[in-house]
């Protein structure tokens, strides 16, 4: 059986077309690591690069010289070669702080940053993240459009309960705005209960009941407090979020789908290759990460055992070798059912393998292995 | 059989970084605390399907459902958990109002609860853990013996279990703001553990070590700590690797009747020395989870994967260990 065609990850940094690579994937295969390689990759051969980490491991962030979250690209000192490579960790309630005060006077926006409702909504509350990932996504690339400070922004996404969660959120965003929900929120602010009732009509009372008994009056004042502070700034987060999902339609996007060569892993890398050919986002491929490498495929599983077995008595160490290699082969062979089955049922998606390294990531140099890796792979053409 | 390190332990809560295999440990707990003829619900809550996944059923719906009986007539029961059902059941739990959720649904406020904050998503999922624990059959007697969490990962876990203090902070009065104490009281009680699964890899094990210090932080109940997919090492030294020779390779090679040749002898050469450098790398990161003063317990990576007689397996361990 053929392989699956290449992902030739060389190609897609250097076309001066790709704009944005998003890296997807389900949790702890590796999405940030792929992420800094690509840009550390892009930066030396030319590109002006900014990569957006979500929530990096201590020694990859160190890697990049980030040291603090202060949602600010920092230049990464170091990179060889024409190119520039610019670092941020997203700093999501700063995100969140920064467009309130974008969008509305002074005042207004303090009276925002000062309710309870919005402090839980803009620090705590799990979501918010996927939200400001996208919403700094959108700030950068105006940023690079206007002046040119960038000319490639790779992203990394949050490790939602479901990863493709930040497609949704400009969407689901939209239609909440569209809701009459929204108005019913805003309108204790406006002037209690009759303004309630003249935008419901009929069957308010029941609604106004229920909201009143469960959330509580006090809440039920702050939430809509908050809703009427932003009501004049929902226009400004609609057009965003729906600037951002055109954003991500873009011919100049690139989805790059991370996983790990596992069931599960892989299940989830089958969904976001549905789901973005759904949405019409652009997919550039599978990135397989920490595959098993076999160093010597000619010695079969059989011989080594074999082997193994009539010398262990007066070589163990040498023994020992013959077994680790039989076993690398085992898991070889099941990792490569793995990727197969995916291939079979996306025959069209192209595909890279990377070594599973002994080490983590922790300086540059291990990044330059990542991105020299992830460019020549095993793959057949 | 050893005797559990959590007697008192009620709601076990698992969590782990993603990859660490958390679904698959939570399962073989369940079917380790379900022994002796007890009953434990088992409850997912990240819309995955992972226990459908594990246990090899069809997708599950909101449902109780019987998933596996034990030796002994103990059983595991499953639960996926989706918000907007939790929704509409605790509206008509506390205020029987179950009525109303048509037209929530239709005001969008539904979609506004599970979806747009998701925060509130999160207090309905930790309120319906605490109302398995707190439900009572006709005698009185707790519904299910134990309920096991199959949580949202390590990075989020306390944020997951913490929202009921945020809500606090924001409903100052009210039946929500009691709602969210009485869950809080649960979740902080010592019928609460909350375990965390890692492998012996540095970026699991540092995520465990800022997800205890966080929950140690919160005041929330660390548990164990599950090392899974554990290796034995293939020698008893493998500083016995790292002295090999090419050239001993190459004469043991002839006897084992393997034709020896110079890139097959470099190659066994590497993947020796892959070996030594992940022992070390085990060796400290072992001690980095010991020093965090938790009970550890450790599960192999199983080389046929998992299926139902492997959680079987898994479980045993555990219940010799004394994690269930």
């Amino acid at each position: 059986m053929p392989g699956p065609p290449r992902l030739d990850i060389d190609a897609l940094i250097h076309d001066p077309a790709t704009r944005i690579i998003v890296c997807c994937g389900a949790g702890g295969v590796g999405k940030t690591t792929t992420a800094a390689a690509l840009g550390l990759r892009a930066a030396e051969q030319g590109r002006r690069v900014c990569v957006l980490t979500i929530d990096p491991a201590r020694r990859l962030a160190q890697a990049m010289g980030l040291t603090e979250l202060d949602n600010t690209p920092r230049p990464v000192v170091g990179i060889d070669g024409g190119g520039s490579l610019s670092a941020m960790m997203l700093d999501m309630k700063r995100t969140f702080d920064e467009v309130v005060e974008g969008h509305s006077d002074s005042e207004r926006a303090q009276a925002i940053l000062d309710n309870p409702f919005y402090q839980a909504l803009s620090s705590s509350f799990a979501g918010t993240q996927e939200y400001m990932a996208m919403e700094k996504l959108g700030q950068l690339r105006s940023e690079a459009d206007r002046d040119g400070t960038w000319d490639l922004i790779i992203v990394d996404t949050p490790p939602s309960r479901s990863a493709l969660d930040f497609l949704d959120a400009p969407d689901r965003l939209g239609t909440f705005l569209d809701g009459r929900f929204i108005k019913i929120l805003a309108a204790p602010a406006r002037g209690a209960g009759r303004g309630i009732g003249k935008i419901l009509g009929a069957g308010f009372s029941l609604f106004a009941g229920v909201l009143t008994k469960i959330l509580g009056a006090q809440l039920l004042t702050d939430l809509g407090a908050f809703v009427g502070a932003v009501d004049t700034m929902f226009g400004g987060f609609r057009e965003r979020a729906e600037a951002t999902y055109a954003l991500l339609q873009d011919p100049g996007t690139s989805f790059v789908v991370v996983a790990a060569p596992e069931r599960d892993a892989l299940r989830e890398a089958s969904y976001f290759v549905d789901r973005l050919k759904q949405d019409g986002m652009p997919l550039a491929g599978l990135v397989l990460n920490r595959v098993q490498q076999v160093r010597a495929p000619e010695l079969s599983i059989e011989q080594a055992l074999a082997g193994a077995e009539r010398i262990r008595a007066e070589d163990p160490a040498t023994a020992a070798l013959l077994q680790l290699h039989a076993d690398r082969m085992r898991i070889a062979e099941r990792q490569g059912r793995l990727a197969r089955r995916f291939t079979v049922a996306h025959p069209g998606v192209r595909v890279t393998d990377v070594y599973a390294l002994a080490e983590d990531v922790h300086d540059l140099d291990g990044l330059r292995e990542v991105g020299s890796l992830l460019a020549c792979s095993d793959a057949e053409s | 059989m050893p005797s559990s390190d959590w007697p008192n332990v009620v709601l076990h809560v698992v969590s782990g970084k993603g990859g660490t295999g958390k679904t698959t440990v939570a399962a073989a707990l369940a079917l380790g605390l379900a022994r002796g003829g007890r009953s434990v619900m088992l409850m997912e809550v990240e819309g995955r399907q992972g226990l459908a996944q594990l246990f090899d059923t069809p997708p599950m719906p909101y449902e109780e459902r019987r998933l596996a009986s034990t030796p002994g007539g103990g059983e595991v029961w499953g639960l996926a958990v989706d918000p907007e059902e939790a929704l509409l059941e605790y509206l008509e739990m506390f205020y029987n109002l179950r009525r109303a959720g048509g037209v929530l649904r239709r005001m969008g406020a539904v979609d506004f609860v599970t979806t747009i904050a998701p925060g509130l998503r999160d207090v309905l999922l930790t309120g319906k853990a605490v109302e398995l624990v707190r439900r009572r059959d006709k005698h009185h007697a707790r519904a299910y013996d134990a309920i096991v969490l199959d949580a949202p990962p390590t990075g989020r876990i306390t944020r997951f279990l913490n929202v009921n203090t945020e809500i606090a902070g924001v409903a100052k009065v009210g039946p929500i703001r009691n709602q969210a104490d009485g869950v809080m009281a649960v979740l902080r009680s010592d019928k609460t553990a909350v375990h965390l699964v890692t492998l012996l890899e540095e970026m699991p094990v540092q995520e465990t070590t800022d997800g205890v210090a966080e929950l140690e932080d919160a005041a929330l109940p660390v548990g164990g700590i599950v090392v899974n997919m554990t290796r034995p090492p293939l020698l008893p030294d493998v500083a016995d690797l790292a002295a090999l020779t090419p050239s001993r390779v190459s004469a043991t090679l002839t006897q084992a009747g393997i034709t020896p040749n110079a890139p097959l002898i470099q190659a066994l050469l590497a993947d020796g020395e892959d070996h030594v450098a992940r022992v070390e790398l085990e060796r400290v990161e072992r001690a980095r989870i010991a020093a965090l003063g938790r009970p550890v317990y450790e599960l192999p990576a199983l080389s046929g994967g998992i299926d139902l007689a492997a959680l079987y397996e898994l479980s045993d361990m555990l219940t010799e260990q004394g994690m269930a």
